[in-house]
């Protein structure tokens, strides 16, 4: 299947498409949509008449929450994962067994594709629960049988505990994580090459540069493939590094790959930077038709030598909104603004600052009129807000409180987001 | 029971708050008489002791500062050793914290400046022991 010549993998992808189409058209909202243009299934005979279809986008999945655009009954449903939103509610995934199975098959696929074997023993440091990095990425290692360890992420000491006594060899990892772990390695004197086991890092939930993925390498002595991946198409393992890591493979026999101006919504020409859309072809449950990822990133032209025939995009260079990946977590500043305004001792301005490797920092105008003197009192309102951002953002920032009136006044959109981060 | 008024300002903890502050007062030609600052991360909260301090905390807020007033106890004690440690002895008889307090000693008469959250009581137990609890006026004139 990854080295299908490009004709067969075409007309496969073609068969899974109209597939699709057809399976959709069950979905009120897709249906809603095809009778507004007068498509029908079968209007689907040619790779180019994908973009008669219509675009998914985030606020489609908000609108549709919490189960609109299921294709099947609840009773086949498995599981549900959910991503960040911008309002109160996140956007919501469902996968029957199929799709679940499957998931784990293309994890399978990446986990071969770099080397590893039953032998390997992988820790997944990823987040369980909701976040598919936990869970979908777990399944696939399973699949290929090797000893699968699922700390979670955080508490270092446990995690060198396990790496130490279990001999871990390959590891999932956000890039900030990376360098902490690396730090407290070298504060405990422990030498990753002498004295652990490992051997890879699949790193991903957040863009980072080649820079980044040195620097890891060189830390902590393991070989680095970027993952990539979003909850809406499964989780981790749309796309991966090959051996030859010279972009990710994106598999085109599960998604459709499209790369558009994010205006415009042309199609841009191989090589040039646009927006990713990818449409699921091989998903039963919840199948979404070109949807607007908001990644920013290009196709590379040409055959990778590795001989795998489905297209390489760029690692992620941006985003087309404005959502931050913090810690691995997606957070919209929309999320930070709707707790921020519903808190009466705080003022309407504010700023978000990302420094170090994920530090985010939140300031605030204290309410001269929540000023009762007490400092102490100043101290609790500020874990109070963090506490609350925490459980709206599942990343707890530092808040700062300021005077009211020393923040720039945000001017219609202005920018209230300061990324200094150097990932 | 005799309370003093404090003004609290809140100021962001960077250079030239200070400095932003005692001009405003100044140009007001309030007289500071004490003033403590605590600050915590990003923030800090200076409180004064002033001549005047409704038109400290007004002319502050017009200047946009997060000004207030608070009820603090003004107790004078006799400048002698042991004198400091009679008053800490009979609060913690009474099971009554000093959380925030400060003090200064001007002509021979020591002044400690109490905040609580219960300042009646604490007056009240301060002044069974025969210390005297100051008005406004008596801990401005000292």
């Amino acid at each position: 299947m990854e080295t299908l010549e490009r004709p067969a993998l075409e007309a496969l992808q073609l068969q899974r498409l109209q597939d699709t189409v057809r399976r959709v058209e069950r979905v009120p909202f897709y249906r809603k949509k095809f009778l507004a243009t007068g498509l029908k299934a079968e209007d689907i005979q040619c790779a180019d008449d994908l973009r008669r279809l219509p675009f998914t986008t985030a606020a489609d999945l908000r609108e549709n929450y919490p189960d609109g655009l299921l294709a099947v009954s609840r009773d086949e449903v498995l599981r549900l994962h959910t991503s960040s939103g911008t309002t109160g509610k996140p956007k919501a995934l469902f996968f029957s067994r199929r799709d679940l199975d499957n998931a784990a098959e293309l994890l399978a696929r990446a986990f071969c594709m770099t080397g590893v074997t039953r032998s390997d023993v992988f820790q997944n440091m990823m987040s369980y629960g909701l976040f598919t990095g936990g869970l979908m990425m777990h399944y696939g290692a399973e699949k290929i049988g090797c000893l699968v360890i699922p700390s979670g992420p955080g508490t270092s000491e446990r995690q060198l505990m396990l790496m130490q006594d279990f001999r871990t060899t390959v590891v999932h990892i956000t890039p900030s994580y990376c360098f902490y772990f690396a730090d407290f390695l070298e504060k405990k004197g422990i030498n990753p090459r002498k004295d652990l086991a490992l051997r890879k890092a699949f790193v991903g939930a957040e863009p980072y540069t080649e820079e980044t993925c040195r620097k890891i390498e060189a830390a902590l002595g393991v070989d680095v493939y970027n993952s990539y991946g979003l909850t809406e198409m499964n989780g981790p393992g749309v796309a991966f590094e090959c051996e030859h890591k010279s972009g990710l493979h994106l598999w085109e026999d599960n998604f459709v790959l499209e790369v558009i101006h994010p205006i415009t919504g042309e199609p841009v020409k191989d090589g040039e930077t646009g927006e990713l859309v990818l449409t699921s072809i091989n998903r039963e449950a919840m199948p979404l038709l070109r949807y607007r990822t908001r990644d920013l990133t290009s196709i590379i032209p040409g055959t990778c030598p590795c001989g795998r025939t489905h297209r390489r995009i760029h690692r992620i260079t941006g985003r087309s909104d404005d959502m931050l990946i913090v810690r691995g977590v997606n957070i919209f500043p929309q999320q930070i603004e709707r707790v921020l305004m519903a808190l009466p001792q705080i003022g309407r301005n504010y700023v978000i600052q990302l420094d170090g490797l994920d530090d985010l920092t939140v300031t605030v105008e204290l309410s001269p009129s929540a000023f009762d003197g007490e400092v102490g009192h100043l101290a609790q309102l500020q874990n109070q807000i963090a506490e609350k951002l925490r459980a709206e953002l599942w990343v707890r920032p530092k808040v700062d409180l300021v005077a009211a009136g020393s923040l720039p006044v945000a001017e219609g959109k202005a920018r209230r987001v300061i990324d200094k981060r150097s990932i | 029971m005799n309370t003093v008024k404090l003004v609290a300002v809140f100021a962001e903890n960077r250079p030239g708050q200070a400095a932003r502050i005692t001009e405003i007062l100044f140009r007001a030609n309030v007289n500071i008489r004490c003033i403590t600052v605590v600050s915590s991360g990003s923030f800090g909260v200076m409180k004064l002791l002033v001549n005047d301090p409704d038109l400290a905390c007004r002319s502050l807020q017009k200047e946009g500062f997060a000004a207030t007033l608070m009820d603090v106890l003004a107790v004078e004690m006799a400048d002698q050793p042991g004198a400091l440690h009679a008053v800490a002895h009979c609060l913690a008889a009474h099971q009554i914290n000093l959380c925030i307090t400060y003090g200064f000693v001007v002509n021979q008469r020591a002044i400690l400046v109490i905040e609580a959250e219960d300042p009646v009581r604490v007056g009240e137990v301060l002044s069974k022991e025969g210390l005297r609890v100051l008005t406004q006026k008596e801990a401005l004139s000292v």
